[in-house]
């Protein structure tokens, strides 16, 4: 195995693109170390990225927040800003491990892990967030819920890597909220994990509304129809049921050793109904 | 494998070491430099005895490259005392017999100087939080949140 540390992007990805054998990107390393000690562990390279300009930044930019791929998820909680702006999404990034994950495990890893349980990416789907894709042909902008295909699997093709997670500007009056459940209290992998973003009129009436859902199916699910039934209410006892249920309805789940079909399609209708409360709440107070 | 040349600062000495690419900062410092203050538990990240100060930051060092460290600022719990005169943490351990068998407790007394250092009035509910990632198998946990509010009250001054 050989250690590269680049000091650019385009040497990153040339690195990453002229490979031969397996090549990994070293972000944090929460995951990708654990994987080396394994038996069946083969790589010809592991591309450290954190020596790479704004790796470690995070940048309001016009865009909105710009999330380096190297910047650990104990920093999110310590921006003022964009805790601020994505509650949801800095609460769901500081629910992954323990203060010594934190200090190491980057969001952007926790979506290339493509993990059905990742915490961080069910809030970022529900958020809008953009993953910075940079590769031999140049930067693309992906839609963060289309860089998971499967447990393990991405979308990005050889070469290329995440260099940032986009998370747009917040209008005023939108709130998010992330919830999970998981049967200790803390340092678990989510049975069910719900991200909900909401946007309000000058009234409280619901205008805009995007739910995530993860743990229930093999990548995170976008339950459109779900957030579709929040617009135009106030989040009244009926509105709540409504969405509970298509929740339910748009979970398909497996059963394992941490929940049941039944169990993990029913989570997901509650978790969803406190979160949108959560971000309903958040939303009015801006 | 192509051996790396890493130089770095280990509480606060200029520091250089040769490492294998895939060989964890762990082991760099039990097996190259003679540091054995942290221990392997699990090696998987989720024990915590092998805590340990990158750049400020509280990680588990087995799951860092030795060649990650390159111009990086390293902490371990060899450096927590100064000279003679340990650290009130430390003191407050052996007062409140907050260890057993002792593997976990280099872990616990640098997870929690992390703690100390920004939190110096943490509540019963934030220590054990922040220490969720330090197991002690011999379960002396209360002892242990009790030792960390003893010494959290002496940094403090408000001690009898």
């Amino acid at each position: 195995m050989r250690y590269e540390r680049p000091e650019t992007i385009d040497q990153a990805t040339s690195l990453l693109a002229g490979a031969k054998g397996k090549a990994f990107v070293l972000a944090g390393g929460t995951d990708l170390l654990v994987r080396m000690k394994g038996d069946d562990f083969e790589a010809g390279l592991v591309v450290d990225i954190k020596s790479i300009s704004g790796m470690r930044d995070i940048a309001e930019t016009d865009e909105g927040f710009v999330i380096g791929a190297g910047v650990p998820c104990a920093a999110l909680n310590e921006h003022a800003a964009l805790h601020a702006a994505w509650p949801g999404v800095v609460e769901a990034a500081n629910l992954i491990g323990s203060t010594q994950i934190q200090g190491r495990c980057t969001v952007s890893g926790n979506l290339c892990n493509a993990s059905p349980a990742a915490d961080s990416v069910p809030a970022m789907v529900a958020a809008g967030a953009q993953a910075k894709v940079s590769g031999p042909k140049g930067t693309r902008m992906v839609p963060v819920v289309d860089i998971p295909l499967a447990p393990g699997k991405t979308s990005l093709e050889k070469g290329e890597m995440i260099e940032a997670i986009v998370l747009p500007k917040r209008p005023a009056r939108a709130g998010d909220a992330y919830l999970r459940f998981i049967p200790r209290t803390e340092m678990d992998i989510a049975v069910v994990g719900v991200g909900v973003n909401l946007t309000l009129g000058s009234d409280g009436t619901v205008e805009t509304a995007h739910v995530a859902l993860g743990a229930v199916g093999p990548k995170v699910v976008v339950a459109e129809a779900a957030a579709k039934t929040l617009v135009g209410t106030k989040l009244e006892d009926t509105a709540l049921a409504t969405l509970a249920a298509a929740c339910s309805a748009a979970s398909s789940p497996i059963d394992d050793k941490r929940g049941t079909v039944a169990f993990r399609k029913d989570v997901a209708g509650v978790l969803a109904r406190r979160a949108a409360r959560i971000a309903y709440d958040r939303a009015g107070e801006k | 494998m192509a051996s790396i040349a890493v130089s770095t600062t280990i509480n606060g000495d200029e520091v250089d070491f040769i490492c294998q690419p895939d060989e964890s900062l762990l082991d760099v410092l039990r097996n190259r430099l003679g540091l054995m203050g942290a221990k392997e538990g699990c090696g998987t990240g989720d024990c915590g005895a092998c805590s340990t100060m990158v750049d400020g930051r509280l990680v588990c060092s087995c799951l860092v490259l030795g060649a990650e460290v390159e111009g990086t600022k390293v902490e371990t719990i060899e450096g927590m005392a100064e000279g003679g005169d340990l650290h009130p943490l430390q003191q407050k351990f052996i007062e409140n017999a907050a260890l057993q068998c002792g593997i976990c407790t280099p872990g616990f007394l640098i997870a929690a100087k992390a703690l100390l250092d920004q939190n110096p009035n943490p509540t019963e509910t934030e220590i054990r939080f922040w220490l969720a990632g330090n197991l002690c198998r011999c379960t002396g946990y209360d002892k242990i949140v009790r030792a960390v509010q003893d010494a959290a009250a002496e940094m403090r001054g408000e001690t009898a």
